[in-house]
């Protein structure tokens, strides 16, 4: 099992660096994995965790990106809620990408 | 579109004791991608699939209870639940979670999902689908 | 449309050919495969309810799996077809669709 490094605590994250104790999560964990992708989380970008996060907590899923676009797009506004704005935040895919700093799994049914 | 197949996912367990209720749920999130016309039809057992405030704590299993509660955002719209099953088991709607779906067509009312339909109904309902996935 | 229903569950311990049976239309066919090959032999508690199905349903049943299980086809409820795989298969394009119960 790999681990990464994240203050000096080692966390157990799966072969494709999703986290797999998820109530071990916290925001440095997330800051840690995006920084290992070369990506700076903005409040843009945690806009999009919290969301996922709160989306988990309440369905126990990970939205798939089609559903996230729509959702987001409700509760953050139109110009948020398309594949253009969340793609920029997240270019190796919204879902998958965010759901890992979010400390989630993959979402269902994806690849 | 013509190429647009009716699914229904058939729901014949009861959740927890075998894995058929989570597997079911799994394939139909999955399949909602391909934005068919999906139905999931819940009978027999399977009407215990969707009994609210279930509680998993103590048998250390995931409770995917609220993840039925998702299916509006997947566009699934359609639940049917057999009435005989209810009344066998002693349950009646109220026993279920609520479920529902947001009507794009309609200023995003908010609508119920679940219909309660007899035996005869449902029979229809799977003569009339072009694709029946049981579990 | 007509349907052909599979059961390969054992009436005895599933209410799986129940449940068939009360959701197949008239015209459709229920084939009994695996464990659901006891429900076509005579003299069993559920024979009076497959019989009076046979009415407007076609019943099948998958005879590798009856002489698996020591029965033979004398024990076979009168009206009962045999198929073998080849007959599986052909029943599943004659009819539209195909639903499994489990």
């Amino acid at each position: 099992m790999a681990t990464i490094n994240v203050n000096g605590q080692e966390i157990e994250v799966d072969e494709e660096g999703y986290l797999v104790d998820l109530s071990q999560w916290t925001p440095e964990i997330g800051e840690a994995m995006a920084k290992m992708d070369d990506c700076e989380l903005t409040d843009a970008h945690w806009e999009v965790i919290n969301f996922l996060r709160e989306y988990y907590d309440e369905y126990q899923i990970a939205p798939a990106v089609r559903v996230l676009t729509k959702a987001i797009g409700k509760k953050l506004g139109k110009d948020k809620g398309n594949s253009k704005y969340l793609y920029e935040l997240f270019p190796y895919g919204p879902a998958k990408q965010a759901c890992k700093y979010a400390g989630l799994p993959k979402p269902t049914g994806c690849v | 579109m013509s190429d647009v197949k009716k699914f229904l996912y058939v729901n014949r367990k009861a959740p927890y004791g075998t894995i058929y209720a989570l597997e079911s749920l799994e394939v139909v999130l999955i399949g909602a991608a391909f934005e068919q016309d999906v139905a999931l039809a819940f009978l027999d057992d399977g009407v215990y699939q969707l009994t609210k405030d279930q509680n998993t704590d103590g048998i250390e299993m995931k409770n995917f209870s609220p993840t039925y509660s998702a299916l509006g955002d997947y566009d699934i719209r359609k639940i049917y639940v057999e009435k005989e099953s209810l009344e066998e088991r002693g349950l009646t709607i109220d026993d279920l979670q609520h479920l529902t779906y947001e009507d794009e067509d309609d200023d995003w009312a908010e609508k119920d999902s679940i219909q309660v339909v007899t035996a005869k109904e449902l029979a229809e309902i799977m003569d009339q689908s072009d694709v029946i996935l049981s579990f | 449309m007509a349907m052909l229903h599979t059961v390969n569950k054992s009436p005895f311990e599933r209410n799986t050919l129940d449940s068939c049976m009360r959701h197949a239309l008239p015209g459709s066919a229920i084939l009994l495969i695996e464990d659901g090959v006891v429900a076509a032999t005579k003299g069993t508690a559920v024979e009076g309810k497959v019989k009076e199905k046979m009415g407007d349903v076609s019943f099948f049943v998958l005879g590798p799996d009856l002489a698996a299980r020591g029965l033979g086809e004398d024990k076979l409820i009168d009206g009962i077809s045999v198929v073998d795989y080849n007959g599986f298969v052909e029943l599943t394009t004659k009819y539209d669709n195909v639903q499994s119960w489990l």
